[in-house]
């Protein structure tokens, strides 16, 4: 069996051992609508957590995801209050400029040939700078459309609730597996992710792949973006401040290499999900102050890297033997 | 002295030009006066604030110059600051508080070292475990609320004066001073610097490349340390939430703004310091100009981008080809003229 099929393996445990653990403290755990709850408050990660996977795949790294999803949420409702649009043609625009910008991005840093870590902190700054001079203040959306969205959903039996967002996220990361390993851009990225001289030789086109790779990064932001407006019902320049380090620790969690090349769209739908356990278990709890939340991600962390480490080293020892 | 003239130059032209655009919106900026037996004035101000993050660039310095890169030192000062603090609500004394919070930073640095040295996980992830999780910790030290103290003693390093220079800009002119000379005086700049450029040659070099890349990262938990203290000095109390808030990001920028390459090699921490005080010149500039703070940011980013044009090596390349190319027209040409 592929050996770094193990690190998704082991989040796949981990997440239902500890879903039993938290279940077996708290039965009402159990219930449909803390399910729903788990998808429709972590939608917005989710998503964004998809681009960041292709991102880490390819060996880079995008920090400017959450200042992208705060512009998002500003432009959307800047855009609603002044002018009389649908909020479907905003979305639209939104999704364009966000794409422009991380193709942009993907363009500098082929382009410059600099790390990604510091064109796209730069493009954080920006998109940051760009929200903070829309607006200051937080501006609420209130339109027609957007109050039916957020009224859409399926009651589960249980009374939960399944929530248009969370579907949503569900269907992307569905769409984010079929993109990454089921195309032939995303073998070009799991490729570029391996190396960029030995995918140059393979033959593929690294310039444009880099520049589809940010793109895709920009387009999951926005989407993530639309999102949390849906979600908070406003648009908030501060908003989503951290969440490209969450996103990071997410797709880590879901056992996707740091180095690039290997990983799984599916391991980070369930680092999401654990992530949101996490959170959900110190609610429930009420006594557990919420930076152990921190604490406990931060562990987790350690200790996914680690295991990751491990197991590419004894991968290695083994094909070592067997040569 | 003229190569580091030199290798500073682009910096310093950078710093006077900001000085003369922000002059021209603010025409007082350049005056210093003296009141109460202390300097004040927008350049005072500047240092002084500055302070945090050209201490956490000297550190910052080092650790990029071996290749690596430091996420967690504003956790590191909430931290130490944390630790301060609650060393003197429990009346312990300011030299046992000072000796406790720098502890805190070599602990995190050794912590952060022994990741990326010994267990080899990427510097990212590896200080980005303690980014995340040290928040908590501050957190959990302070016990959730922002712990205020009455201690002159240590209130003297973020308020107090020597020679009516504030503190903390002294703090970072001598900090940056001694690792300078640390760092050139003795090998160890040298060994910094080859690590960088190829662990492995260095490896075969003989050089322990594990205890210096633990000890670099020591240092930065050490800078992390005297920063928290500051910025804890500052206000009299330690603020977990907030406290060194992104001024990692800071760090970074006046490191990459100093010339200094994040892929690892040579370093100038003369150059980091000057990048700090071009963050923090752009920053009080702004607001003395009149411009609405916001437009901060979108600066910021714009220098970042058109420092990274000026470095990157394609760039570079396709200067030097242009130039060939202007140069070599210009020698054909003489040469038809002249048969």
């Amino acid at each position: 069996m592929n050996p770094l099929l193990f690190p998704l393996l082991a989040t796949i445990t981990i997440f239902v051992v500890a879903y039993a653990i938290c279940a077996a403290q708290f039965p009402m755990m159990f219930s449909t609508r803390v399910a729903g709850n788990l998808l429709t408050d972590n939608a917005y990660l989710g998503i964004v957590a998809v681009g960041m996977t292709v991102v880490i795949l390819s060996g880079g790294i995008d920090l400017s995801v959450g200042s992208v999803i705060a512009f998002s949420g500003v432009f959307i409702a800047v855009l609603l209050r002044d002018t009389g649009l649908h909020p479907l043609v905003v979305f639209g625009l939104l999704l364009i400029v966000t794409t422009l910008f991380g193709a942009a991005m993907g363009g500098l840093i082929h382009w410059l040939a600099m790390p990604p870590f510091i064109v796209t902190l730069a493009g954080m700054f920006l998109a940051r700078g760009a929200a903070y001079m829309l607006t200051i203040e937080s501006i609420p959306i209130s339109h027609d459309f957007y109050s039916m969205l957020q009224k859409t959903y399926y009651l589960m039996p249980g009374k939960g609730r399944l929530t248009f967002i969370g579907v949503l996220m569900v269907l992307t990361v569905f769409v984010g597996m079929i993109v990454a390993h089921r195309t032939r851009y995303g073998a070009s990225v799991f490729a570029l992710g391996g190396g960029e001289n030995t995918a140059r030789l393979m033959g593929v086109n690294v310039r444009r792949t880099t520049v589809k790779i940010y793109a895709f990064s920009g387009f999951m932001s926005g989407l993530a973006g639309i999102v949390f407006s849906i979600y908070t019902g406003s648009g908030y320049p501060l908003a989503a401040v951290g969440t490209e380090l969450t996103a990071i620790a997410v797709v880590v969690i879901g056992g996707t290499l740091l180095t690039g090349g290997a990983g799984f769209v599916f391991g980070t739908l369930v680092g999401v999900l654990t992530m949101g356990l996490i959170q959900t278990y110190i609610v429930f709890d009420g006594t557990l102050s919420s930076w152990w939340t921190k604490i406990v991600i931060g562990v987790l962390l350690l200790a996914f890297i680690l295991l990751q480490k491990g197991l590419v080293y004894l991968s290695s020892r083994r094909q070592g033997s067997m040569a | 002295m003229k190569r580091t003239l030199k290798r500073i130059a682009p910096q310093l032209i950078t710093l006077v030009v900001l000085a003369a655009l922000v002059s021209w919106f603010f025409p007082s900026f350049l005056q210093i006066e003296v009141s109460n037996g202390r300097l004040v004035g927008p350049v005072i101000d500047i240092l002084k604030r500055g302070a945090p993050v050209a201490i956490l660039g000297v550190g910052m310095t080092l650790v990029v110059a071996t290749g690596g890169i430091d996420l967690s030192v504003g956790t590191v000062m909430a931290i130490a600051g944390a630790v301060a603090a609650a060393a003197l609500v429990n009346g312990l004394g300011v030299p046992a508080a000072l000796l406790l919070a720098i502890a805190a930073g070599l602990a995190a640095g050794f912590w952060n070292g022994c990741l990326v040295a010994i267990f080899g996980i990427q510097p990212i992830v590896a200080t980005l475990i303690l980014m995340t999780a040290g928040r908590g910790i501050a957190q959990l030290i302070t016990e959730g609320r922002i712990l205020t103290f009455n201690e002159p003693g240590f209130a003297f390093f973020g308020s107090g004066n020597i020679a009516g220079i504030p503190v903390p800009a002294i703090m970072w002119v001598v900090t940056g001073i001694l690792v300078a000379i640390l760092m050139r005086r003795t090998a160890l700049g040298l060994l910094i610097e080859s690590i960088g450029i190829n662990r492995r040659a260095s490896a075969l070099a003989g050089i322990n490349a594990r205890v210096i890349i633990i000890a670099v990262y020591m240092a930065s938990g050490l800078c992390a340390a005297l920063a928290g203290i500051i910025t804890t000095a500052d206000i009299l109390g330690a603020d977990a939430n907030n406290a060194g808030l992104w001024l990692e990001l800071d760090a970074i920028l006046a490191v990459v703004i100093g010339g200094n390459s994040l892929l690892g090699g040579r370093f100038s921490i003369a150059a980091t310091v000057l990048g700090a005080m071009i963050i923090q010149t752009i920053g009080t500039g702004i607001l003395l100009a009149g411009f609405p703070s916001e437009y901060n940011l979108v600066i910021k980013a714009v220098l970042v981008l058109a420092i990274l044009m000026i470095q990157s090596p394609h760039l570079v390349r396709e200067w030097g080809a242009i130039r060939q190319k202007i140069t070599g027209r210009r020698a054909a040409r003489d040469q038809e003229v002249q048969p």
